[in-house]
């Protein structure tokens, strides 16, 4: 019974802020351009030449995205926030981490996934192989899951700061260091021919260490600078 | 014992436990680095590989190893606030974030110096190096996160998260800026370390290292000791006290 | 004595290095003793002012 609730809580939540997303587009359009814009402008800057772009391709495509996830990140817990919702959220009797989750989770469907559909395009701008267009793939996919969540920790920090965004990207930005290390370690091997089982399963170990701790400290955040209001 | 750590835990009596230990360890301070550097710079031999150069060990690895400590005691504090709400835990960690800040920074400025006789450039991503900047970053966000809000209990629950966040994530970087060195390490860079120091290079060193930890302490405890009166400002015994001294 | 400030010719390096580091240590003094007087300094103006 308990657990019924929860799980309807939990899609409620999921399906509410989706809908949000789907009436305002620019929420997640405008990060993705971003994207989109900010990796261009990288052939423009250093030259059209395909083997230099080849070579810096995964470092500029998963810098870029970092970006954008920090982008879109601050107004993940802002509204819930400014309107008092967040405090209905933090005093009702449903588990925290569940509703973190859903939150985390609407945030990645508007903010990774289009970046992991959209990474085909990015590949044949940045001139990469098939193999490194797959690895690029996979390491999207495991990876902007932890942007999200660890953007979440830095969201739920800063959501009383005015205009907290700059700040958020300053906290969360280090904490991405090992994801774009393994990830672009992961593409460039995938790119020489050789199997990026082991990056992958890097990528994998710190998905699930982000996946089961970040929830608290989310809640944890949360409680601390969202409970007044 | 167990009295003893409660009434430190005041803030009244660890401003006065603080004030009688300060003149001491400044002392203590003065005398450390006086036969640290002593050994370090006119005893110690010149290292066959090179040269006087080396010398900046005793302070690049002091302040490097100071830069972790005082991070980790700072989520050290983060954790015994958040479980037990001491008041001096907030106060100490607030204190400490700006000494650790500056010897992060030390560390990298003084590495960044040995660099350039070794590697004939001022900067190399070296993985330590990195890593340094890292840690950087990461007491830069405290800093700024503690100065954003304006509350001072949020501030610092807020900042205490963002700690304990930091110090997990701390091995984890770590790890992967190693990784990543070794993957791109170039072949020509001669390695930073020393191979196996020899004792008389070591005793200095170590003599460096308690000597800036003796050093951190004692700012610290005056740090603290302006934080708990900044504080507590409003009490009858921080009046009393700041109207009877003569400023 | 100048062999002792020549450091083996690598002078400018350790000798830049080791001021850094006393500018920094002495800054943290510095910073420590300007923080405690002015928030004494400021306790006083205001609970004079409150009086």
């Amino acid at each position: 019974m308990d657990r019924e609730q929860s799980h309807g809580v939990f899609t409620g939540l999921l399906r509410r802020d989706l809908k949000l997303a789907v009436r305002a587009p620019s929420q997640w359009l405008n990060p993705l351009l971003f994207f989109v814009i900010a990796v261009s402008l990288f052939p423009l800057g250093i030259g059209p030449e395909p083997n230099t772009l080849r070579e810096i391709a995964p470092g500029v495509i998963w810098v870029a995205a970092l970006l954008a996830a920090m982008l879109a990140q601050d107004s993940l817990f802002r509204a819930d926030f400014e309107d008092g919702s967040l405090e209905q959220i933090l005093t009702s009797p449903h588990p925290m981490s569940m509703i973190v989750a859903a939150k985390v989770l609407a945030h990645w469907f508007i903010t990774g996934l289009p970046v992991i559909i959209l990474s085909p395009v990015l590949a044949v701008l940045m001139s990469l192989s098939f193999e490194g267009w797959w690895a690029l793939l996979l390491t999207l996919l495991l990876g902007t899951p932890i942007l999200s969540l660890l953007g979440a920790v830095g969201a739920a920090l800063v959501v009383s700061v005015k205009r907290g965004g700059v700040l958020l990207s300053l906290l969360v930005l280090p904490l991405c260091i090992p994801v774009l290390i393994f990830a672009t370690a992961a593409v460039k091997t995938a790119t020489v021919g050789l199997s990026i089982e082991g990056q992958l399963s890097l990528l994998a170990a710190l998905l699930a260490f982000t996946v089961t701790l970040s929830p608290i400290a989310i809640s944890g955040a949360l409680r601390a600078t969202g409970g007044g209001g | 014992m167990w009295d003893w750590f409660h009434r430190l835990g005041s803030p009244k009596y660890f401003y006065g436990f603080a004030g009688a230990l300060v003149p001491w360890l400044a002392g203590l301070c003065v005398i450390l680095f006086a036969v640290g550097l002593y050994l370090g710079l006119v005893i110690a031999p010149s290292d066959y590989q090179q040269g006087d150069s080396y010398r900046i060990i005793f302070v690049h690895v002091p302040s490097a190893w100071m830069s972790m400590f005082v991070y980790v005691l700072m989520a050290i504090f983060a954790a015994i606030g958040l479980i037990w709400r001491v008041k001096l835990t907030a106060i100490l960690a607030t204190a400490s974030a700006p000494i650790g800040a500056s010897f992060t920074f030390l560390a990298l400025a003084t590495g960044s110096i040995w660099g350039k006789p070794m590697w004939g450039t001022w900067w190399v991503w070296d993985a330590r190096l990195t890593s340094e900047l890292i840690l950087f970053f990461l007491y830069l966000g405290f800093i700024a996160l503690q100065t954003a809000i304006p509350d001072r209990q949020t501030a610092w629950r807020a900042a205490s998260i963002l700690l304990l966040v930091g110090v997990v994530n701390i091995p984890i970087i770590h790890y992967s800026v190693d990784w990543w060195y070794t993957l791109h390490q170039p072949a020509t860079i001669t390695k930073f370390d020393t191979p196996s120091i020899h004792l008389s290079m070591l005793i200095p060193l170590l003599i460096m290292a308690v000597a800036f930890k003796v050093f951190y302490i004692t700012v610290l405890l005056s740090r603290a000791r302006a934080e708990i009166l900044d504080r507590e400002r409003k009490t009858h015994w921080v009046q009393d006290l700041v109207r009877s001294e003569q400023i | 004595m100048s062999e002792f400030f020549h450091m083996g010719g690598y002078a400018a390096y350790v000798w830049s290095a080791y001021g850094l580091s006393v500018a920094v240590l002495v800054l943290n003094v510095i910073a420590a003793r300007k923080r405690n007087l002015n928030v004494k300094r400021e306790i006083k103006k205001l609970g004079t002012a409150v009086q």
